[in-house]
């Protein structure tokens, strides 16, 4: 590829974060990765880092042992290599610099990564999801609910999908009326039923009515929202903005719900930050947690000044507040901020999580994800910075999110069908660029660019592996007897998520894995079950056919090895790791050097918990 | 004295109790000498048994002639109980207080206490010091067990038997104890048998303003030191701290006097600022207002995981030097009482796969706490909520146990017990039925006569349904040594003793028990496999 200058460099050091370990090996720039290999033969490691993942590279001032090259990576991994000669360092970092910001959507990696994969399932991989029956599901469409075609052509809003789910009572006039009356055009839709109580979750952007102007066809609208729903007089609209931001946009001529021209509305603001907040509170955090020899002290107060559990704490409250809105009022709630991809898909979708069992599985997971955040328009190209754009519109809104459902999971372990590791995994293909679900900012975009037929599907690739992703603790009967999750957000039960934020930085992780050891049991007993099935069969076989002639029946080969696969292992320390991690003894002795244990799979988070 | 004196009203009726994750209970409260009981008198509801001794501070409130009593316990819940009728309130408040605060001895509820179960192996008996120098024997022969200060005379706080090397004669023995701190000479505390370092403890050496030495305190030391080997000294005290020592008559082992020897300083904090600690932190997990900020700036300013950080990373550093450098290590903060066990009994854990046993806890409890003269009493009279002044209280042990957990979590499969026997033991040194923390060191209790007069807590926890309660289902035994991350990323709040009543662990337990069924569900699995295939091997032979 015309942009790589050096495809090999040797005698390349690669520093730990956070100790004083290192380890040479080679480092090779491909059209696709960026890839450390170790020359220690015995660990080798090999670390595989996707251009997509790269965030920043940074060429520091040349040392005497060579020259620094720092490489941040959106999935929270940061590297820090030392090249020998100042010019290959120079020809990689700038190789990397014109790699990492591809002009077009047709350099990303999704269209050419090719998996080993037919056409067929390619295309069934894409039908995974079907959001019409999503809301057939829920029970829509209904006596007060019907699907609209006004978008089909995306004329109305062209970052809403197809597909709109809108009051019988709303006419096309209606509509119309109040999409001119939202910012974007995004007019007020069904995202979620609550089929118990009646009661709709909606979703919209801010109205435009600066100080005064008001729209009859929008009123109307929420009129028709209020009336679908018998079990409440009122809907309630949350705004869930700060008050000051939302006053602030009436100078623009935006702004939010007067009371005095909606009957029936019960007006809320619910005070979540925009996503400039967002952006700088996570790389403060990023920086604190980054920091070397971290007191504990730095640690919580960085933790406190980033305002990133603040934050969590916020949006996780305006979910709860939805909640029981709709489930114990009964009520119906339209939720915006400004645009209303951002705040409100967070808060949608999480209220949804919150009101609806299915959503805590894994299929309902990756339809909620595909409905409240793909489907509606969350502008992942810009917020994940997928194509060389404008720094102000990357914010990590949706690795927010996936933060509050792990918050959540913490909390209600028999609650969710999935663990850790499917959010971790989510995580990295948002940014990896790999699949065609995440890419553009809508589904029109989507459609241009034709993904379905040129690019493979995120969701195939996960339930292909969805053993990994299985919650062992998960109890199939905890969604009958607690279909409305309540969550605590005391903020002493909210954490810092380590397994994210520190996915890489393995030596701050628990040595040995309670997760992946109960996955192993259980796949262990499925086999074991397997292999007294077949070894029942033969013992029946045996009684039966003893009359007739010994045929030497021996236990079925694989039932031997699979028993012999149950063995656990445990990862103690390896003894060779964390030396000099206590300070005082370094430089006294001789240290030797370490091989770290670091090892990532093509393309694929390593996960350890 | 007699109890029926202190208690001015024994019975109140129509007393309501609120306690967290519990239904409001209405009934009978009755005081007895060492009990507060409320009974509803109905069989399905549970009755409320709380010793005395387990309450920290009460606090009275009335409405009308309604009075309200809040107990606070040393295990840091919170019950309330509305009693009717102001002169009942005050009389049960002010007994209560006496009761709870009562500092006799002989007046404790272990000594009155007679066990419910029956004893299998009586625990007072189960960790002799002469048997676990059979072990060390079987090890090395470098080390003898000294009955030196078989009376108590040379050090009060010592046992009467301690392991010291095996060229060093009695009477070196008594002339080092008494340059160290509370004669406290240096005696063997764990031999790591993968390489024959030891690990010692001891008290300061009084070295005074005018740096006073002591040959046989030197000779002692350097005689645990293979030839041409250095050894390291973990004063757990600041550099500063240990300067300032020396105008008390304390003091530090000087370069000049102790040249095979390198010393390290590190900075674990004095007891009474862990409980200043410990109050703030349980001030900050008891807070109800709803702001993060809030929150963390108040676990900040508790200091309470820069403690637990500080203890750990000095606890590696010790096992490091053993382990790694392959040296002998030396350990003592002032007294030799407290941070020196945090560091001695830690580095074991981390260092010796028997200490993660359920039965090698226990007996690095009794080895490193009880009989090296942890003065539990005098630490633990008083817990988070307590209104009086502060003697020596200091939740060092709690410290210890916080450690511990944290170990636990970061190499989850490889201790036989779970949290739930850290819990206990936390309870347990702040009140307890039986004797086995009671007194301050082994002579208090030899003179008190406990392992006659009470039960052991070991007699308790080591019955079969007990052991099974207490072990963890993920336990394979891991022999390697286990170097925790002492990052402040990777230590949590140890929320089994600090928001455990703040939210009910019914969830977590539930998921836990269904982690439990998985692996007990293996268990008999594989056993059935291996019994089709002997049935299907002995057809086939048949054959």
């Amino acid at each position: 590829m015309e942009h790589i200058r050096t495809p090999k460099v040797e005698q390349v050091r690669l520093l730990d974060r956070f100790s004083n370990k290192s380890a040479s090996g080679t480092l090779h720039l491909t059209a696709t990765h960026l890839i450390f290999v170790e020359s220690n033969a015995d660990a080798a490691q090999e670390i595989w880092i996707l251009h997509h993942h790269i965030g920043s590279v940074e060429k520091l001032s040349l040392t005497t042992s060579g020259c620094p090259l720092v490489i941040q990576c959106r999935n929270f991994r940061v590297v820090h290599f030392v090249v020998q000669r100042e010019r290959d360092c120079h020809d990689i970092y700038s190789s990397l610099l014109r790699l990492l910001r591809p002009v077009s959507y047709e350099e990303l990696y999704a269209f050419s990564y090719n998996p080993k994969q037919n056409e067929q399932q390619r295309e069934e991989g894409w039908q995974l999801i079907d959001l019409g029956a999503e809301f057939e599901r829920m029970g829509v469409p209904c006596d007060q609910w019907q699907l609209t075609d006004v978008n089909r052509n995306y004329k109305i809003c062209e970052t809403y999908p197809r597909d709109l789910y809108v009051p019988i009572t709303a006419s096309k006039p209606i509509i119309v009326g109040s999409s001119k009356f939202r910012s974007k055009g995004r007019f007020p839709v069904l995202t979620y039923f609550y089929q118990e109580k009646k009661a709709a979750v909606c979703r919209c952007s801010q109205p435009l009515s600066g100080f005064s102007a008001r729209c009859l066809e929008d009123e109307s609208m929420l009129q028709a929202i209020s009336k679908a729903n018998h079990n409440s007089r009122f809907v309630y609209v949350m705004d869930t903005r700060p008050k000051l931001n939302a006053m602030a946009n009436r100078a623009a001529g935006k702004g939010y719900e007067n009371e005095d021209n909606y009957s029936n509305i019960r007006f809320q603001f619910v005070g979540i930050e925009n996503i400039h907040v967002m952006r700088t509170s996570l790389q403060k955090l990023l920086e604190v947690v980054g920091t070397r020899s971290l007191s504990v002290n730095d640690y919580l107060l960085g933790l406190e000044s980033s305002g990133w559990l603040r934050h969590v704490k916020a949006v996780l409250d305006a979910a709860i507040f939805l909640t029981k809105a709709v489930t114990v009022e009964g009520a119906s709630v339209l939720v915006h901020c400004s645009d209303g991809w951002d705040r409100t898909a967070q808060v949608c979708s999480l209220g949804a999580l919150l009101m609806d069992p299915y959503y805590r599985t894994i299929n309902g997971f990756m339809v909620l994800i595909e409905k409240d955040w793909i489907s509606f328009g969350h502008k992942f190209a810009d917020r994940c910075d997928q194509l060389d754009g404008d720094p102000k519109e990357v914010s990590p809104v949706f690795t927010q999110f996936l933060e509050c459902v792990w918050q959540l999971t913490e909390q209600f372990p028999q609650a969710f069908e999935f663990n850790e590791w499917l959010l971790l995994q989510i995580h990295e293909h948002v940014h990896s660029c790999q699949y065609g679900n995440f890419l553009a900012n809508n589904q029109r975009q989507r459609e241009e660019l034709q993904l379905k037929d040129r690019t493979h599907s995120l969701w195939a690739f996960l339930l292909s592996e969805g053993q990994n992703y299985l919650n062992p603790a998960f109890c199939h009967t905890y969604a009958e007897t607690h279909p409305v999750l309540e969550p605590s957000t005391l903020p002493c039960h909210l954490k810092f998520w380590r397994n994210m934020y520190h996915q890489f930085d393995r030596s701050m992780h628990p040595r040995q894995s309670v997760l992946k050891n109960v996955l192993t049991l259980k796949e262990s007993n499925r086999q074991l079950e397997d292999t007294i099935m077949k070894l029942e069969a033969v013992s029946t076989l045996l009684t039966t056919e003893a009359w007739h002639q010994p045929p030497h029946p021996r236990p079925p080969e694989e039932a031997k090895k699979c028993c012999s696969d149950t063995e656990r292992t445990v990862e103690g320390s390896s003894g060779s790791e964390r030396k000099e991690s206590y300070g005082d003894l370094q430089g006294t002795y001789g240290a030797k050097v370490e091989p770290a244990v670091v090892s990532l799979e093509f393309g694929v988070a390593r996960m350890t918990c | 004295m007699e109890f029926a004196e202190l208690i001015k009203t024994p019975r109140v009726d129509g007393v309501v109790l609120r306690r967290p994750f519990l239904p409001t209970v209405e009934g009978t409260l009755c005081l007895t000498g060492h009990h507060l009981i409320l009974s509803s008198r109905q069989d399905n509801t549970e009755e409320l048994w709380l010793l005395h001794a387990n309450i920290d501070a009460i606090e009275k409130r009335f409405v009308g002639s309604l009075g309200t009593i809040i107990v606070k316990c040393k295990d840091l819940r919170v019950i309330q109980l509305d009693i009717p009728g102001m002169e009942e309130c005050l009389n049960i408040a002010s007994s209560i207080e006496v009761l709870s605060t009562l500092d006799s001895v002989s007046l404790m509820y272990p000594l009155f206490y007679r066990p419910m179960f029956q004893v299998i192996e009586d625990g007072w008996k189960s960790f002799l010091p002469e048997d676990a120098f059979k072990d060390l024997e079987s090890m090395t022969e470098e080390w003898r067990l000294s009955d030196v200060n078989k009376d108590y005379s040379v050090c009060s706080s010592y046992p009467p038997l301690v392991a010291v090397p095996k060229d060093v004669d009695d009477d070196t023995l008594r002339k080092a104890a008494a340059f160290r701190h509370g004669g406290r000479f240096p005696v063997l505390s764990y031999y790591h048998k993968k390489n024959g370092m030891v690990m010692m403890r001891s008290g300061q050496p009084l070295t005074g303003t005018n740096g006073r030495r002591c040959k046989e305190d030197e000779k002692l030391i350097n005689a645990t030191l293979r030839a041409g080997k250095r050894g390291y000294i973990i004063d757990t005290r600041t550099v500063s701290v240990a300067q300032q020592a020396k105008a008390r008559g304390g003091g530090f082992e000087s370069e000049a006097n102790y040249p095979q020897w390198r010393r390290i300083h590190k900075a674990i904090e004095r007891s009474s600022i862990l409980q200043e600690s410990l109050i703030k932190l349980v001030e900050a997990c008891n807070d109800q207002s709803h702001s993060m900020d809030r929150w963390l700036s108040k676990l900040e300013a508790s200091n309470w995981q820069t403690h637990v950080k500080e203890i750990l990373t000095t606890a590696c550093l010790a096992a490091q030097c053993i382990d790694r450098e392959g040296a002998s290590v030396l350990v003592h903060g002032t007294e030799g009482t407290d941070s020196t066990l945090q560091v001695t009994s830690l580095a074991q854990i981390i260092l010796d796969p028997a200490c993660r046993t359920i039965q090698g806890f226990q007996a690095l409890v009794e080895r490193e706490w009880l009989q090296a003269g942890h003065p539990f009493q005098q630490r633990c009279s008083q817990s988070a909520y307590s209104n009086s002044k502060p003697r020596c209280e200091a939740p060092v042990f709690l410290l210890f146990l916080d450690c511990v957990w944290q170990i636990l979590r970061q190499f989850p499969c490889s201790f036989q017990f779970s949290q739930h026997f850290l819990v206990l033991l936390f309870e347990h040194t702040y009140a307890s039925q039986f004797g086995t923390f009671m007194g301050n060191s082994a002579s208090e209790r030899s003179k008190l006569n406990l392992s006659q007069k009470t039960v052991s807590l070991w007699s308790w926890v080591n019955r079969p349904q007990e052991v099974e309660r207490l072990s963890n289902p993920l336990y394979e035994a891991n022999c390697l040594v286990i170097w925790p991350s002492v990052a402040p990323q990777s230590l949590l709040l140890w929320e089994g003793v600090f928001l455990r009543w703040k939210r009910s662990s019914r969830c977590l337990d539930e998921a836990y028990d269904e982690m439990v069924h998985i692996i007990q569900y293996n268990k008999e699995l594989q056993n059935k496999v291996n019994n089709l295939r002997r049935q299907l091997g002995a057809g086939e032979q048949e054959d």
